[in-house]
């Protein structure tokens, strides 16, 4: 069973924490993981910076402008977390856009990933047609999963096609935003994510965007297996001084 | 070889729509939708009509007599500059606002580079009385001055992009994050035949007027509905995909794009995206962009803000790679020497944009026998400020 099944197995209100590899220091990837994960953070997500993430808020894009200048590359990314996995168990995702993995090699990268010990990816402008033709069969043979996102307006159709092509869990855009909005989940969200729990679907599921507190966490809790933040964290981290202390604090305001 | 985009929106190898899923919707409604709604009789003839009573078209196919002698060929200028608003751009707002209106969306957003596809915009939203966002890199917006002042007089509201280099790229991408953030109100009118399937298609489908009237009006000038050269310059290459259209599959006509080489290919302050650029995904489209190893996309340079772009529309990624289109460039330099020049043999100021294709003059070889069709896309009022500034130079 895949780290990422087992998670979704024996815990409940999952915590999946996005960052951006290479913010706010080079060197920071390595240590900010292992605290997450010291502080009860069930899954991470790293990012690997872009220069034109298309589907990311200011604080994302600055972070990865950021990382970008800092010297990350995709190779450095894999070197940090085969350093990660030396001490880290919980499952790892590596989220970007589809030009850096094919720059890359796709098929390499994929390789790659799972030797360092990566579990999964989310790709968001991967278009599921493509990635069913030209990388399914090479992701599940090497035991890996492929997250797709889907929105208010993913109709239930597709949601099923989405949800069957995929494995590790459905990422739900709890509402119309890039990444980085912020607001209190309104009653039409909650329609929607019960909505979607009562499709039927074989994989779990996780809230994404605007997901920034405690209060956005537990409500996202009470309609799927767990949510994702991702803009509120990098933003704590701008301008810390002491990255164990600012990822302790931040999660306890959390969870 | 089949130059037309196919079902999956792909051309030869490019194309196709890498967007994330938060678009799907919107562009599967938009895929399902643009052919039935733009082929209809009735749009035809509301659109038809707009062109020739609003926009001033059919746009002439002048002669160019004092700069044929010049280069001693006959070299024809399609005076798309003569357009209401200044350019080809409008050809295209005009569609899809019609495109727009039937599809309900109140709001319109756009992003702009030299500040003609945010003029353009704007014009057609007052005329339809819509909401109007145009997207604008910082940088270009203190470089297109009057044109910026232009989209506000207009009403509409021009929001800076200040991300990444400032210019066209970033503010596209602005485009598409408020695209994602108001799918269900908004429309989004893009500017060239660039970003995904069906964009790039139905944009061509509107320029496509230009090689139509071209056809008709060579057949009248020359006997022959053909050139035996076309030369465009590219940006995104809308106004390029326009002036090729009806003669791609005629292969007796040479299609000649002019990208910006800015301060040369040989340094990195360059928009030749075919001759620099690689294959990948820029704007939810797979083609030709300039990148580097890791997959980053860099920032593009060209003294005209309309070509200042890293990428290329797929069709032209597919014309370059099949070797149907040749695809020449020609530097910041040699573009602004192109327009004193036209501008003193013809009376004609034309767009930095245009003033690449003009250059193609001095670069290309061409019998006296030959006609030859410059697409002047636009006219150079937005540009004084430069002109007058490297006058001195001349
Ligand atoms: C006059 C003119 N020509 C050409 C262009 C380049 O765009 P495209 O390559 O889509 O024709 C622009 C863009 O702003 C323009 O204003």
């Amino acid at each position: 069973m895949s780290r990422i099944e087992l998670t979704f197995k024996n815990k409940k209100n999952i915590l999946n924490v996005y960052l951006t590899a290479g913010y706010p220091n080079f060197n920071d990837t390595v240590e900010i993981v292992k605290e997450l994960a010291k502080n009860g953070v069930d899954m991470v997500e790293i990012g690997m910076p872009f220069s034109d993430p298309l589907a990311d808020g200011p604080t994302i894009q600055n972070s990865s402008q950021t990382a970008i200048k800092n010297g990350i590359n995709l190779e450095l990314i894999f070197n940090q977390i085969e350093e990660i996995r030396n001490t880290v168990d919980i499952p790892i995702l590596l989220m970007g856009y589809y030009n850096q993995v094919l720059q890359y090699g796709a098929d390499l990268f994929f390789e790659k990933a799972k030797s360092v010990g990566v579990d999964g990816f989310i790709i968001p402008d991967l278009p599921l047609d493509i990635y069913q033709k030209e990388y399914l069969q090479k992701v599940e043979s090497l035991g890996l999963d492929m997250i797709f996102l889907i929105t208010p307006q993913t109709t239930n159709e597709r949601i099923k096609l989405i949800d069957s092509k995929s494995s590790g869990f459905l990422y739900v855009v709890s509402s119309f935003a890039i990444t980085g909005s912020k607001s209190d989940i309104q009653q039409s969200q909650i329609d929607y994510f019960k909505h979607i729990n009562n499709i039927g679907l074989k994989n779990p599921k996780l809230i994404g965007f605007g997901i920034s507190d405690k209060k956005t966490f537990d409500t996202a809790c009470q309609h799927a297996e767990g949510a994702i933040i991702g803009s509120a964290f990098i933003k704590s981290l701008e301008g810390s001084k002491n990255i164990k202390q600012t990822v302790k604090e931040f999660i306890t305001t959390v969870l | 070889m089949n130059y037309k985009v196919n079902d999956q929106g792909f051309y030869g190898d490019f194309g196709g729509a890498f967007i994330p899923e938060m678009l799907y919707h919107n562009l599967n409604e938009l895929k399902e939708n643009y052919l039935q709604i733009i082929e209809s009789d009735e749009f035809q003839k509301e659109f038809k009509g707009l062109l020739k009573e609003y926009v001033g078209r059919p746009t002439p196919l002048y002669f160019a007599k004092r700069l044929s002698e010049k280069y001693n060929t006959n070299v024809f200028l399609k005076r798309e500059d003569l357009n209401h608003t200044g350019a080809h751009k409008i050809n295209n707002t005009i569609g899809q606002i019609l495109l727009a209106k039937r599809m309900n969306k109140k709001r319109i957003i756009a992003e702009t580079g030299a500040g003609q596809h945010g003029v353009a915009t704007a014009t057609v939203c007052a005329l339809m009385n819509l909401e109007c966002i145009i997207y604008m890199g910082e940088i270009d917006i203190k470089r297109q001055a009057p044109n910026v002042a232009r989209m506000k007089m207009l009403g509409a509201e021009v929001r800076p992009a200040t991300s990444g280099s400032k210019t066209l790229k970033d503010a596209t991408n602005e485009a598409i994050r408020d695209w994602i953030s108001n799918p269900e109100t908004t429309y989004y009118l893009i500017g060239s035949v660039v970003g995904p399937h069906p964009y790039p298609d139905m944009v061509a489908r509107f320029q496509s007027i230009i090689s139509k009237e071209m056809k008709a009006q060579l057949i009248e000038k020359t006997g022959r509905d053909y050139p035996d050269k076309v030369i465009a310059c590219v940006g995104g290459g809308s106004n390029a995909a326009g002036a090729f259209y009806h003669y791609m599959d005629n292969e007796k006509v040479e299609l000649i794009a002019v990208e910006a080489d800015g301060l040369g290919i040989e340094t990195d302050k360059t928009a030749a995206t075919t001759q620099v650029g690689t294959e990948g995904i820029i704007h939810g489209s797979k083609t030709l962009l300039m990148q580097n190893s890791e997959g980053q996309i860099t920032e593009p340079h060209s003294i005209s803000a309309g070509l200042d772009y890293p990428g290329v529309g797929p069709l032209h990624a597919h014309l370059f790679k099949s070797g149907r289109g040749t695809f020449i460039g020609a530097t910041d330099k040699e573009a602004l020497t192109a327009a004193y020049q036209i501008t003193k043999l013809e009376g004609i100021i034309p767009a930095l944009e245009s003033s690449h294709a003009l250059a193609a003059l001095e670069k290309i070889e061409f019998s006296s026998t030959e006609n030859i069709v410059i697409n002047l896309s636009g006219r150079g009022d937005k540009d004084m400020e430069t002109y007058i500034k490297e006058m001195d130079n001349e």
